[in-house]
């Protein structure tokens, strides 16, 4: 298994160009395993097993994905509830991630500027990222400052395969990154066994 | 008892079965039953409630749309057949009167198993059975004139027979239009308070009853019963009863069909036969010979088309259980002396016996040779056709994929070897092409060297295989995408190394499971998931078992371990969701759900 995974989940991937730039990049690179998870499971129906073992020997977990509505897309989202069980990735005996990096590389439509209190986005960027750096946190994974693309629509091809050659350059880097250097270690909070209610279901 | 199975067995029908056993049990052979007319009384109410069942099936809308078929073909076949027959036997020196009852009583035809065979063969729908039906229809009223004329011709009629005629027609139309008035507006209501009482058994009593008080009424008044029968059932045909009278009255049908079908056995008087061989058997030939060409003429002029044809000709060309009824009448009256009335009633017999023989001949022979005829010839494909796709098979399967495949403008040749597939689609304006796929020379015409994909739609598990061998040996870039029919199917394609296969049943039957797992109160996403791990854990055990496929206890074996192993592990993942308890998983549970330490492996 590889050192570097990268999950992508791009849900239409026929009209990307950013994103599947990134993918392309990165899989011509050895030691380097893309997961395109739409096209692994295009009918939602997740082999948690198979990606936990992909995760396994894994030191950098890369997301790449666009930014839909200020998040991740859905089926990278079914991929964190199944995948990052209680008891693997957090919780009792939950320290299967521990001590990884996980690198967020995304893309969005809005341009910087709009990401600011007085633009359409209200927010910077950054507002949107508690979730992911919780996440990253609770598995036991430091979460290194993410690579972002704005106005990914309205970027020019030259533009594209520039971020995509700054893509592979630091992925071939990694772990010698200047971030990193200065990045603590990921305290992984505890969460005690009753945090989770039993299974309701029937 | 014995007899029907033996029959079916030997492909002859069970018709034959029970006239065999009611020869075999009558007077004429173990003699078990010497009284042979009783039982045909009784037997004759099987008749009746089979024509109350056929009423039952038929709108009173298209009955009325039938008065063309039954009052004009009707009557010229039972004119027709008489006109021929009555002057062949005057030309043999019989007397006019006896010919005239000959020919009528001949002329008839048998409803009991002509509606038999018509149901048994699913012919009722087409133009034959509809055509048989109305000429049945026509006998049975027109068994009113021919039984007042009877004792007309009776000579020296001193009894008030004459004026009995002209009476008993008016009784007749009397009680017809009875029932017709009284049963539109009292059965049903009748049915309805029946029905209140809630007991299925009152429900089947009270129609039973209905069908004998109609029957009888319809006897009293010297008219069919069966015609009465009819009557009845076409008025109950629109009401909610139907469904429920049908199924209750169905399986008295065939009990009392099955007697009536005995007692003719039994009643054929083997002692006339034996005494004058020769002439019984002309009488049979002459009168189905005779009654053939007429029906000949008629089909052609209706038209019954050339594969019902025979049918058509057998069924009605044989002589009928009313021909019973008339020869015993006129004995009655004296217009026939009793032997004459027995040869006529073994002759009428005979051909009822003869009839599934002929109809067993028609399937093995003339059949196939009229189906073969008519088909015409077609062309098969001879253009070059560079599609990337070759479908191959354009039947349900077939058709949903290249379907597809045009929606997203992708352009695929088509091949079937059914010409009248090919027509059928041509009409909705898909495009097929008329070969052979399993030979090479068609292959490479359809453009299989240049195509990137080949669909293996065909049902045909053989010609399938052959086509995947051919492919992989003429064609090896040629992707090949297949249907399988059943799991040896796909063991056979996977072991050619086949990779996209997919059982032609399978996720329908999955999505079903879900319909129902959803009625019965799971979630519907829950319902979705749980056919998702099945169908996973059904291929993977596929896989698993492919290499042991040509062995059957192994794959019996490890069936049985697969279905197990799964039922295990579900029924202990929903105890410990019962009980509360997170459970370990075999495969990643639902999201939103806990899942203890994940040791256990697939």
């Amino acid at each position: 298994m590889s050192r570097i995974v990268v999950v992508a989940a791009h849900p239409q991937l026929e009209h990307s160009r950013a994103t599947r730039a990134l993918m392309h990049a990165a899989g011509a690179l050895p030691g380097v395993d893309v997961r395109d998870l739409y096209a692994l499971y295009p009918d939602y129906f997740i082999d948690a097993a198979a990606e936990r073992a992909a995760l396994a020997d894994a030191q950098l977990v890369v997301w790449l994905h666009p930014i839909h509505w200020y998040g991740m897309t859905p089926l990278l989202k079914l991929w964190v509830d199944e995948v990052f069980s209680f008891g693997w990735a957090y919780g009792p005996g939950g320290h299967a991630l521990r001590g990884k990096d996980l690198w967020l590389a995304v893309s969005t439509g809005g341009p910087e500027h709009s990401y600011r209190t007085d633009s359409y986005n209200r927010y910077f960027f950054d507002a949107f990222l508690p979730p992911y750096d919780q996440t990253a946190t609770l598995a036991g994974m430091r979460f290194v400052p993410p690579l972002v693309l704005h106005g990914a629509h309205r970027a020019s091809d030259e533009q594209i395969a520039a971020h995509a050659a700054t893509f592979a350059a630091r992925l071939a880097s990694y772990p010698d990154w200047p971030e990193l250097a200065e990045l603590a270690a990921c305290e992984q909070p505890e969460v005690p066994a009753g945090a989770r209610p039993p299974s309701e279901d029937a | 008892m014995l007899a029907v199975p033996l029959a079916r067995l030997l492909g002859l029908g069970s018709i034959i079965g029970y006239l065999g056993a009611g020869i075999a049990i009558g007077p004429w052979g173990l003699k078990l039953v010497q009284e042979p007319e009783q039982v045909l009384h009784v037997a004759e109410f099987g008749v009746v409630l089979m024509l109350f069942l056929v009423g039952l099936e038929l709108e009173p809308r298209r009955l009325w749309a039938m008065r063309r078929p039954i009052f004009v073909w009707g009557s010229v076949q039972l004119l027709g057949s008489a006109l021929v027959i009555a002057p062949a036997a005057m030309a043999f020196g019989v007397p006019w009167p006896v010919a005239l009852v000959a020919a009528l009583g001949l002329a008839m035809s048998s409803t009991a198993i002509g509606l038999t065979v018509m149901s048994e063969r699913n012919l009722m729908n087409t133009t034959a059975g509809q055509s048989v039906l109305s000429v049945m229809l026509l006998q049975d009223i027109a068994a009113i004139p021919i039984l007042a004329l009877v004792p007309l011709l009776a000579a020296g009629a001193a009894h008030a027979g004459g004026g009995d005629g002209w009476l008993g027609a008016a009784k007749a139309v009397g009680v017809v239009l009875a029932i017709v008035f009284g049963g539109r507006l009292l059965l049903r209501p009748a049915l309805r308070w029946i029905a209140r009482s809630d007991t299925p058994e009152i429900f089947t009593a009270a129609s039973l009853f209905l069908v004998v008080v109609v029957a009888s009424l319809m006897q009293a008044v010297g008219m069919s019963m069966a015609l009465g029968a009819f009557l009845a059932g076409v008025l109950l045909a629109e009401s909610e009863y139907r469904r429920e009278l049908e199924t209750d009255l169905e399986p008295f049908k065939g009990l009392m069909l099955g007697l009536f079908f005995i007692a003719v056995g039994m009643s054929v008087d083997f002692a006339v036969v034996l005494a004058q061989p020769g002439l019984v058997l002309a009488i049979v030939a002459g009168f189905l010979v005779a009654k053939a060409a007429a029906l000949a003429a008629m089909a052609r002029l209706m038209p019954v088309p050339l594969a019902e044809r025979p049918v058509f000709l057998i069924l009605l060309a044989q002589g009928g259980e009313f021909g019973f009824v008339v020869f015993q009448a006129a004995a009655g009256a004296g217009v026939i002396d009793a032997r004459v009335s027995s040869m006529l009633v073994a002759a009428v017999a005979m051909s009822m016996l003869l009839t599934p023989l002929l109809l067993v001949l028609a399937d093995r022979w003339w059949i196939p040779r009229l189906a073969r005829g008519a088909r015409p010839a077609m062309k098969e494909l001879d253009e070059p056709q560079s599609a990337p796709v070759i479908v191959a098979g354009f039947g349900r399967y077939g058709q949903i994929v290249a379907r597809m495949l045009f929606a997203n403008g992708l352009s695929a040749t088509i091949l079937d070897h059914d010409a009248e597939q090919i027509e059928a689609v041509r009409r909705f304006g898909l495009v097929a092409h008329y070969g052979d796929a399993t030979r090479l020379d068609l292959l490479r015409t359809a453009g299989a060297e240049r195509a990137r994909v080949i669909v293996v739609a065909i049902d045909d598990i053989e010609q399938s295989l052959e086509l995947v061998d051919l492919v992989r040996e003429h064609f090896p870039r040629l992707a090949i995408v297949a249907r399988a029919r059943n799991v040896q199917h796909w063991y056979a394609l996977r072991e050619r190394g086949v990779e996209l296969i997919e059982r032609e049943t399978f996720d329908a039957a999955l999505l079903s499971a879900r319909s129902v797992l959803e009625l019965m109160g799971w979630e519907r996403h829950h319902a979705r998931t749980l056919a998702m791990r099945f169908r996973q854990h059904n291929l993977e055990l596929l896989e698993q078992m492919a290499p042991h496929f040509k062995d059957q206890a192994k794959l019996i074996a490890l069936a049985k371990a697969g279905r197990q192993q799964l039922e295990e592990l579900w029924a202990q993942e929903r105890a410990a969701a019962k009980s509360g308890t997170p459970r370990a998983a075999w495969h990643a549970p639902a999201a939103g759900e806990p899942a203890a330490g994940d040791e256990s492996k697939p």
